[in-house]
């Protein structure tokens, strides 16, 4: 089977390579050459598929001849983490890089398979350019071939490190990958329109999708990592400023900033250099991600590998960064903006100042994070910096974020009016104060002046964004007639991008309301307690009622049970507890192992949407350990018949002594021992119930910190509805041509006008102006089609319909 | 005032507030900064030296006393003489004798005294070539 695998792998890289130079051989648009390269594509996502299919059989067989499988995965590992052990190595997540990336790379061909003929043939061969890196990496660099091979093959595996058995490991990984690969996507159609200098916005209108795509997997991957976090012990709860958290948090933020601008540039023809330059960034930062992970030069609490793969990915990005300066440098004159912006008070301008807030925050923690390696470059001594100094600057940044996200929605693109700006801001900055004045009477808010602005920021955007959807429904109500709830859903539907940009608004806040409230009003406590014992922290009683101890094949436990009081009433038991792992690969032998191996806490988690309380125990287990090591110390002299040892032992003395001779009756022989340990150990566990040791509890009270992981998941929801096709689309009446995409999106742009000035946004003399303006425009598209001045496909609807 | 000039002067400015900021930005990363360093390099430090320590937990030497912890640590190379070390609170998970550990404190009286909550201990599993098994 590794034979197998190495020859799909083999074959997809040289596919890579062809589909690149049979694409490149049509970049004149001859069909022929596309429609090949296409399917090479194709072909290359099919053989990648069946790498990962073969790699996957073997973890799920126990194949421990591949090398991967004994590296990560073992007889014990339980069926679900074997399959996600696979993007646990080096090897194996190169392989998913890969894989996602092909998968992406045909989307996108598929896409756009009868549209936008000169920019696919150089985005397909950026796509496959970057695909070959990869697979090539897996073929030819050292210790990272996927189906290397272990000859003689061993009877188990090391097994999947039990820190990483934890549900997230199946699907915050693949998440995180999917955002980062999937932003290849716009990546490779951004350099298409420079090549070939079509630097409207034609690349943009195909590609936001994969963009938004890319930004909704790359945020859900880091509240998954955000989620598993917090609910281990000493990962530095939720977010520590990581650098491989950064390294995730970097293209999602320069990704938001690019989402943003490319409205811009397709609704106003404008700041095309920065869009050029902000996908070529959020690429790099996505590959620096990668190539961070693997390469050792920062510190972290991820582990980082030997760097064999680091110094190319290196070189990847440094070509990357080279090469797409250059083109962008070569091209500004074919990047200069169609118009200016008019005013200040308008909706382009708060997306650009927006933009500049993400762009800073990315440049504060890209500092914050190499500041190791810039530090050693002008003293020669590596220096850190902590959380505080990344707070310090991300805190102020993101408060003013969270205004704009306020300001932005309620303006009308162009321009805005004095008097429809009074209307428009009247309740959202009344409702602030509101707030703001009742947090400083009522709560301690007032003690953490960021905390305050922040809140007051998020009431005012809050209620902004629930004005547009009210007006919007209002609006609807009077033109179609329907009944209130009806008129929402329709406005929501009818205007996905909009409402659905609108509610991932509202999530992002939400979640910032929880970060701002659990970070700033955190009560974090290290308490020492012997059974019967009780604390208060945060007017929360913790009683310690009992230890418990829970023995099973693989792994010891010790926790206790504790009881929860508020007011003197009892609301709840937490369970925390402390798992001893055996090392890996010893499923026998001494009982004192288990505290050789890893060990894992359960913490005691009791959620609520006002606070969290969160307890995590370090059991004191050195009477266990003694325990354990004296049992050890008398099995030994029992099997070797010490005097007054019993019956059972001596029999299995013997047995063990026959079976050094004869190896027919070893399996027995280790059934009898693995048998009398596992009671020994189990007798041995059940001492800590009687235990008066004190234990170590870590009790935190976050207040809100819930509303982070509602935010975010509405934040997803939000994306969802931008994302799901019109209507029309999923009737089959796809927009095929650059033309009906062109002539589409000029329609949304004056229903769009039509929607703000029945919402009051557009004042009548500056919606007459856009409108007019905004006809002329859709006028001049439908006159091009007719007179075919542009490069696309010239075909009428209806032929479209039926191919 | 013509828009050009206009234009420009309010380049000029935005420009200005990014050096500013800029400056301000790299002026606290050096102060705020802590020096990274191995135990070796503690041994020898005057008392007060405050250092972010990047060593390796020597094996059984870890002793619990109530709520803290002592334990020692060598160079990432396990060559050399070992530090102590004491620490106050829970621990994460992986950490045991062997691991890499990182942690802020400063040198008292030759121990080295963490602060609480800065102790990283590295998770040994993900892309690890050499097995510590």
């Amino acid at each position: 089977m590794s034979n197998l695998g190495s020859a799909l792998l083999g074959l997809a890289f040289l596919a890579a390579l062809a589909a690149a130079a049979l694409a490149l051989a049509g970049r004149n648009g001859d069909e022929r050459w596309l429609r090949l390269s296409r399917r090479v594509v194709y072909a290359f996502c099919a053989l990648l598929t069946g790498c990962v299919v073969i790699i996957e059989l073997a973890f799920a067989n126990n194949d421990f001849s591949f090398n991967i499988v004994a590296q990560h995965s073992s007889i014990e590992t339980p069926a679900g983490y074997k399959l996600a052990a696979m993007w646990s190595s080096q090897e194996g997540s190169l392989l998913l890089w890969a894989w996602v990336l092909s998968i992406a790379a045909s989307a996108a061909l598929y896409a756009t398979r009868r549209k936008l003929r000169e920019l696919v043939p150089w985005a397909t061969a950026v796509m496959m350019g970057v695909a070959a890196f990869f697979t090539g990496l897996m073929l030819f660099a050292p210790g990272v071939d996927p189906f290397a091979t272990l000859d003689p093959a061993p009877a188990d595996g090391i097994g999947l490190n039990p820190l990483l058995q934890h549900p997230s490991m199946m699907i915050h990984p693949p998440m995180l990958y999917s955002g980062y690969v999937a932003f290849t996507v716009p990546f490779a159609f951004a350099i298409g329109a420079l090549v070939t200098r079509r630097l409207d916005a034609e690349w943009i209108r195909a590609t936001r999708r994969f963009a938004l795509i890319a930004w909704a997997f790359l945020g859900f991957g880091l509240l998954l990592g955000a989620r598993w976090s917090y609910t281990e012990l000493g990962w530095g709860g939720y977010w520590a400023w990581d650098p491989v958290e950064n390294a995730a948090l970097m293209p999602w933020l320069l990704g938001t900033a690019f989402l943003h601008s490319i409205a811009v540039q397709e609704k106003r023809g404008m700041l095309k250099v920065w869009n050029a330059s902000l996908i070529v960034g959020t690429f790099s930062m996505a590959l620096l991600g990668t190539f961070l992970v693997r390469s050792g030069v920062l510190q972290s609490i991820h582990a980082f590998g030997d760097n064999t793969v680091g110094p190319y990915i290196l070189g990847l990005i440094a070509v990357v960064l080279v090469g797409s300066t250059a083109l962008i440098v070569s091209r500004l004159d074919d990047l200069r903006s169609d118009k200016r912006i008019d005013s200040l008070a308008s909706r382009e301008s708060v997306f650009l100042l927006n933009n500049l807030l993400l762009v800073g925050m990315t440049a504060v923690i890209f500092w914050g994070t190499f500041f190791p390696l810039i530090s050693e470059l002008f003293t020669g001594e590596k220096a850190s910096l902590a959380a505080p100094w990344f707070d310090r600057y991300t805190t102020p940044l993101a408060i003013l974020l969270v205004l704009f996200t306020g300001i932005g929605p309620l303006l009308a693109w162009r321009r805005v009016s004095w008097e429809t700006a009074k209307r428009v801001f009247r309740i959202p900055i009344a409702v602030a104060a509101v707030v703001a004045l009742a947090l400083v009477v009522l709560t301690d808010a007032a003690d953490n002046a960021w905390a305050l602005a922040l809140f007051a920021f998020a009431a005012f955007a809050l209620t902004g964004l629930a004005q547009e959807f009210w007006s919007g429904a209002a609006a609807r109500r009077r033109l179609s007639g329907e009944a209130g709830p009806q008129a929402l859903v329709g406005l929501v539907s009818r205007n996905r991008r909009r409402y659905g940009g609108y509610i991932v608004h509202v999530g992002v806040i939400v979640l910032l309301i929880g970060v701002a409230a659990s970070s700033s009003f955190q009560t974090n406590r290290d308490v020492e307690l012997r059974p019967g014992e009780s604390t208060t922290v945060d007017g929360r009683t913790i009683t310690y009622v009992k230890p418990t101890v829970a023995v099973d094949e693989e792994k010891l436990g010790f926790g206790s049970l504790l009881r929860i009081e508020e007011d003197g009433r009892v609301v709840g038991y937490l369970r925390p507890s402390r798992q001893f792992f055996r090392p890996t690969g010893q499923e026998t032998g001494e009982i004192a192992t288990y505290f050789a191996g890893e060990a894992t806490s359960e913490v005691g988690l009791r959620t609520g949407l006002g606070h969290d309380l969160w307890i995590a125990e370090q059991p004191n287990v050195a009477a266990v350990q003694r325990a354990a090591r004296l049992a050890d110390k008398g099995f030994s002299a029992c099997v070797q018949g010490a005097p007054g040892t019993p019956d059972q032992c001596k029999a299995l003395g013997a047995l063990m002594r026959a079976a050094a001779a004869n190896p027919s009756l070893r399996a027995q022989a280790f059934e009898q021992i693995t048998q009398l340990q596992g009671l020994a150990a189990e007798r041995v566990a059940k001492g800590f119930l009687t235990t008066d040791a004190p234990s170590t509890f870590k009790v935190i009270v976050n207040p809100l910190v819930t509303w982070m992981w509602i935010g975010g998941i509405l934040a997803l929801a939000g994306a969802m509805i931008a994302l799901w096709p019109s209507r029309g689309r999923r009737r089959g009446a796809l927009v095929r041509t650059e033309a009906d995409a062109r002539k589409e999106a000029k329609y949304r742009e004056i229903r769009d006008a039509e929607l703000d000035h029945a919402a009051g946004k557009l004042s009548d003399e500056d919606f007459a102006l856009l409108d007019a303006e905004l006809r002329r425009e859709a006028l001049e598209i439908l006159d091009g089609e007719n007179g075919n001045g542009n490069g696309a496909h010239p075909r009428k609807p209806e032929e479209v319909e039926q191919s | 005032m013509d828009p050009q000039r206009k234009r420009k002067i309010r380049l000029v400015v935005a420009l200005g507030v990014a050096v500013l900021l800029a400056v301000a930005l790299v002026y606290t990363s050096f102060s705020a900064s802590t020096e990274a360093k191995e135990p070796s390099e503690l041994l020898s430090a005057p008392p007060g030296t405050t250092a972010e320590m990047t060593g390796k937990v020597v094996k059984g030497s870890i002793e619990r006393d109530g709520n803290g912890i002592t334990f020692r640590v060598v160079d990432r190379d396990g060559e050399g003489e070992s530090l102590p070390v004491t620490y106050t609170g829970a621990v994460p998970d992986p950490f045991r004798g062997g691991r890499e550990i990182v942690l802020t404190g400063t040198v008292e009286n030759g121990v080295f005294d963490g602060e609480p909550e800065t102790l990283i201990t590295k998770c040994p599993s993900k892309f690890t070539t050499k097995s510590d098994v």
